[in-house]
This record gives C-alpha cells, sequence and structure tokens, in this order.
C-alpha cells in the first residue's frame, strides 16, 4: 500500500492516486493570497488515459500516492488478446491488455525491451523503444539507384505495421524506425 | 545547481533602476525613508501566514507593527524597502524571503492612499491610471454571488461550477472560498491593460482594516492587480485598541482550531495602539512582483538574483 503526502512532501513526477486512477504530478504552483489559506495548484496527469488535469489542494491536506512503478521488461509474445512480458531479474511474467500497450504494439518485436507502468503490480502502460529494428515483410520491388530517397511507397514490417520508406528499400532489408513519430530512419546493415 | 545568479545582469539592473525610482517619488512627497528590524521577539498572529524563526526569535513577515510605532510616535508619513520572511511560500510568485515596500500616509483613507499607489505605478512602471471596483460588484460580475451576504454552500458550488474545488473541502469557511475564487478565477483576468484596484472587502476579509457601518458593512481595504497578479494590499487603518485587541483573539483561536502553534501579539504595538495611532492608511507592495512586470518575467525567480532553492 502507498502512503499519502503532505501538501510540502509533493514533487513533480510524484505518483498520487485522484479519482482512484493514478496520476503523475507534472506542474506544482502556490496559490497564496497576501491574507488567507493557502492552496496549491496540482497539474498531473492520469497515466491510463494521458490526460492532464488540475487541482487545487489546500494545506494541512493529504493526497493518497500510488503504487506506481516504472521499469523495464523484456516482450515475450501475444497471444492475441494478451501482450506477455517478463521481468529480467525475477523471471516474473506480466499480461497486459490492449488499452495499456496501445500503439507500442505496432512495433513489439518478441525479445525487445520495453519500458512497462506498475500499478498495484499491473502493467497500465508500455513504452516502446525509440528505436526499433525491424524486417521488411511486404513491399513494391526496390529501385536500385534511387538512393537519393525522392518519393518513396510503403513497406509492410514483421509486426504488421505499415511505414512509408523511401523507394530503394528491399524486401527482407532491416530497417530502423522511430517509434515516436513512426518514421523511417535507416537501413539496419548486418 | 549553479552557483551562478538567476535573474539576468539585466534585470539585476532593472531592479536598482526601480528602487531608485521609488525612493525618488517618495523623496519628492517628502515621506521618510524608515528601517525597523528585522529580527524580533513577536511572531505574526495571522492563522495564515508562519514566522521563521530563529531561537527565540522571529523575523518579520511584514514590518506593519513596528511602522504603526512610528506613526504613533508622531512621525509623520514614512516608507519603507525591506526583506520579509514567510515559511513555506514558495512558487512562481512567493519566494519566503522576499522584498517589501510598505508606506503610511497620516490623514489618508483608503483612497487617496489607491490613488497615491496610481502615481506611483505611473512614474514608476509608466502605466496608465488605474482602473477601482468594488469587491462586492467585482464578485458579482465575475461569480455571480454577493460576497458580503453568500454562504459557504453557495461559494462551494459556484468554485466547483467552475473546476474550483479542492480534493477535500470540508473546513474551507467562507473566507477561504472568497480567496481561492479570488485567486483563481477573477485575479488572473484583472488589470490586463492598466493597473486594477479593488476596494470595500466583506468583513470577514477586514484583516487590519478598519470597518465602516454600512448596509452591508464594509472593510475599507484594498488590493492591488496588476496584469493577472496581485501586487498590493492597503487599509484605512484600524487605530481602535479594543477592535485590535479582539481581532488578536479571533487569530489566536482559529490558530488554536487549526492546531498551529500559539503566537505572543506583539504588547508593544498594542501600548502603542493605546497612546494613539494617528488615522492613517497603509500599503504593501511586492517589490519583486513590480520587478517581473517591468522585466516582463514569469516566475519570481527570475528576478532575484539567488532566490531559495527548494531541496
Amino acid at each position: 500500500m502507498a502512503s499519502s503526502y503532505g501538501i510540502n512532501q509533493l514533487r513533480t513526477g510524484l505518483k498520487i492516486l485522484v479519482d482512484n486512477a493514478p496520476c503523475v504530478i507534472i506542474d506544482l504552483d502556490l496559490v497564496k493570497p497576501g491574507k488567507g489559506q493557502a492552496f496549491t495548484r496540482v497539474k498531473f496527469r492520469n497515466l491510463k488515459t494521458g490526460r492532464m488535469l488540475e487541482k487545487t489542494v489546500k494545506s494541512g491536506e493529504s493526497i493518497e500516492g500510488a503504487d506506481v512503478l516504472e521499469t523495464e521488461m523484456q516482450y515475450l509474445y501475444s497471444d492475441g488478446e494478451f501482450w506477455h512480458y517478463m521481468d529480467p531479474n525475477s523471471y516474473e511474467q506480466y499480461q497486459a491488455d490492449a488499452a495499456a500497450v496501445g500503439d507500442a504494439s505496432k512495433w513489439l518485436k518478441e525479445e525487445v525491451q520495453c519500458s512497462v507502468t506498475l500499478y498495484n503490480n499491473v502493467i497500465i502502460q508500455v513504452t516502446p523503444p525509440m528505436f526499433v529494428e525491424l524486417e521488411v515483410v511486404e513491399t513494391e520491388p526496390g529501385i536500385r539507384g534511387d538512393t537519393a530517397g525522392t518519393g518513396g511507397k510503403t513497406a509492410k514490417l514483421e509486426t504488421g505495421t505499415v511505414v512509408r520508406v523511401p523507394l530503394f528499400v528491399q524486401l527482407g532489408e532491416k530497417l530502423k524506425l522511430d517509434t515516436r513519430t513512426g518514421e523511417y530512419v535507416g537501413r539496419v546493415k548486418d | 545547481m549553479s552557483w551562478k545568479p538567476q535573474a539576468s545582469l539585466e534585470v539585476l539592473r532593472l531592479r536598482a533602476s526601480l528602487l531608485a525610482r521609488i525612493r525618488n517619488f517618495f523623496e519628492a512627497r517628502g515621506v521618510l525613508e524608515v528601517e525597523t528590524p528585522v529580527l524580533g521577539h513577536a511572531g505574526v498572529t495571522d492563522p495564515f501566514i508562519e514566522s521563521l524563526r530563529s531561537g527565540e526569535l522571529y523575523l518579520q513577515t511584514s514590518p506593519e507593527l513596528a511602522m504603526k510605532r512610528l506613526l504613533a510616535a508622531g512621525s509623520g508619513p514614512i516608507f519603507q524597502i525591506c526583506k520579509a520572511f514567510r515559511a513555506g511560500e514558495a512558487g512562481t510568485r512567493h519566494n519566503p524571503e522576499f522584498t517589501m515596500l510598505e508606506w503610511y500616509q497620516p490623514g489618508y483613507d483608503h483612497h487617496a492612499l489607491m490613488d497615491e499607489v496610481d502615481l506611483l505605478l505611473q512614474e514608476v512602471l509608466e502605466t496608465e491610471s488605474a482602473e477601482r471596483e468594488t469587491f462586492g460588484a467585482l464578485f458579482l460580475s465575475h461569480v455571480g454571488l454577493d460576497p458580503h451576504t453568500a454562504d459557504r454552500n453557495a461559494l462551494e458550488r459556484a468554485a466547483r461550477a467552475v473546476g474550483e474545488a479542492p480534493f477535500a473541502a470540508s473546513g474551507l469557511e467562507v473566507d477561504d472560498w472568497l480567496n481561492l475564487l479570488m485567486a483563481r478565477v477573477i485575479e488572473p483576468q484583472l488589470g490586463q491593460d492598466r493597473p486594477f484596484f479593488v476596494y470595500d472587502y466583506p468583513v470577514c476579509l477586514k484583516a487590519l482594516a478598519r470597518l465602516r457601518d454600512e448596509t452591508p458593512p464594509v472593510a475599507e481595504r484594498f488590493e492591488l492587480y496588476y496584469r493577472g497578479m496581485e501586487l498590493a494590499n492597503g487599509y484605512h487603518e484600524l487605530t481602535d485598541l479594543r477592535e485590535q485587541r479582539a481581532r488578536f483573539e479571533d487569530d489566536r483561536k482559529r490558530r488554536e482550531a487549526l492546531g498551529l502553534a500559539a503566537v505572543h501579539e506583539d504588547g508593544l504595538f498594542l501600548d502603542a495602539l493605546e497612546a494613539g495611532l494617528p488615522k492613517s492608511a497603509g500599503v504593501a507592495l511586492g517589490f519583486d512582483r513590480l520587478v517581473m512586470i517591468a522585466a516582463s518575467a514569469t516566475s519570481i525567480r527570475d528576478v532575484l538574483s539567488f532566490p531559495l532553492d527548494t531541496p
């Protein structure tokens, strides 16, 4: 069970429970009229929905902490309904549902390391590595010599995700991709 | 953490020039510059201001009571630019140690002093002349309630309607709700183009202001807002000894109810009131915030050479 925090213990980055939802504090500011009760403006992000919210807290109040842990885990496989992960230290396995995995599923290849957010020991969010390397499984034949990368075409990756790539990219090649933008970064030479 | 100053040298030069302009303003008007002790035996009784302590001594949270002792001794108009300290107050508009400009004008009421504050801003910040509205009219137009008569429930509903309610609203009194709505709903909109004075406060927000007996009774207090920020707080000062004792007693009870440490009231200040404080008006203005406006800074830290770092 997570502890609760007094107002002057609040810090950005702290995980708190708001209306039963785990949230992270993004920003804090003191609201204090020259005469009168002090309040603290807390800006926080709901860790499940990503929504940003604000609340005013009066001094003397306490806020419940959320038992949230951010850690690295290895992605194992998907059974169609759940995505399975393993803690590389304890070898303990965890499963995450589609809501928790979200867009990360587009980039998940077996054995890749992801950062996951655990709340009450359940995965609520998965963040893929910033860059992943995935093989092209479907694309029109590459045009050799078009190394300038003008124009472009689509390519289907081994995870099923379709991305835009330069014309010279060949079937079976391994590509480096930026998971934040979903963009092609370059070819990977084995 | 860097050893370098937080404020740019340009802002520090601006601070110096604003200080010089303020001193010129008062010198030209025959207001005497004074210094009173930063360290003393009496703390602040206000339940929402916490003094910093050094052993048995307190750092001042405001020079108000000492300056009133000077007024009672016949000083005439006085001003002071000094450091004040308030425990736990840190944020984009607060630093636990800050610079205050405070002045008193015997014979003035709060309107005459608002006129003078307005002139100071025109001279120091080159502002346009200020607007003025009563707390009652302002609250009615922004929140739709009469602040002199609205009860706790009506104020809480109004706050919730605009998403401004604390996690745990219990324990908030009428004055707390008025302050919260003022700070979060009204203040950000005030004084966008020119300074804005709010005056004649509900009695529950009287602080150390004189009361005017009308229907409803009002406290002759004012605050100055500019660019959505509170800059100053002033009163047509309470000079009645019995009423002052009653207010200290209210503070003592509220501190006790809130579970705060008891603070001894300033006996020498009460002696001065008994000897006779001339009718006067006084105001405290946050100098660092004045610099923030002149420098277009969004955080007080950016106008302080070395703001106190939070751990």
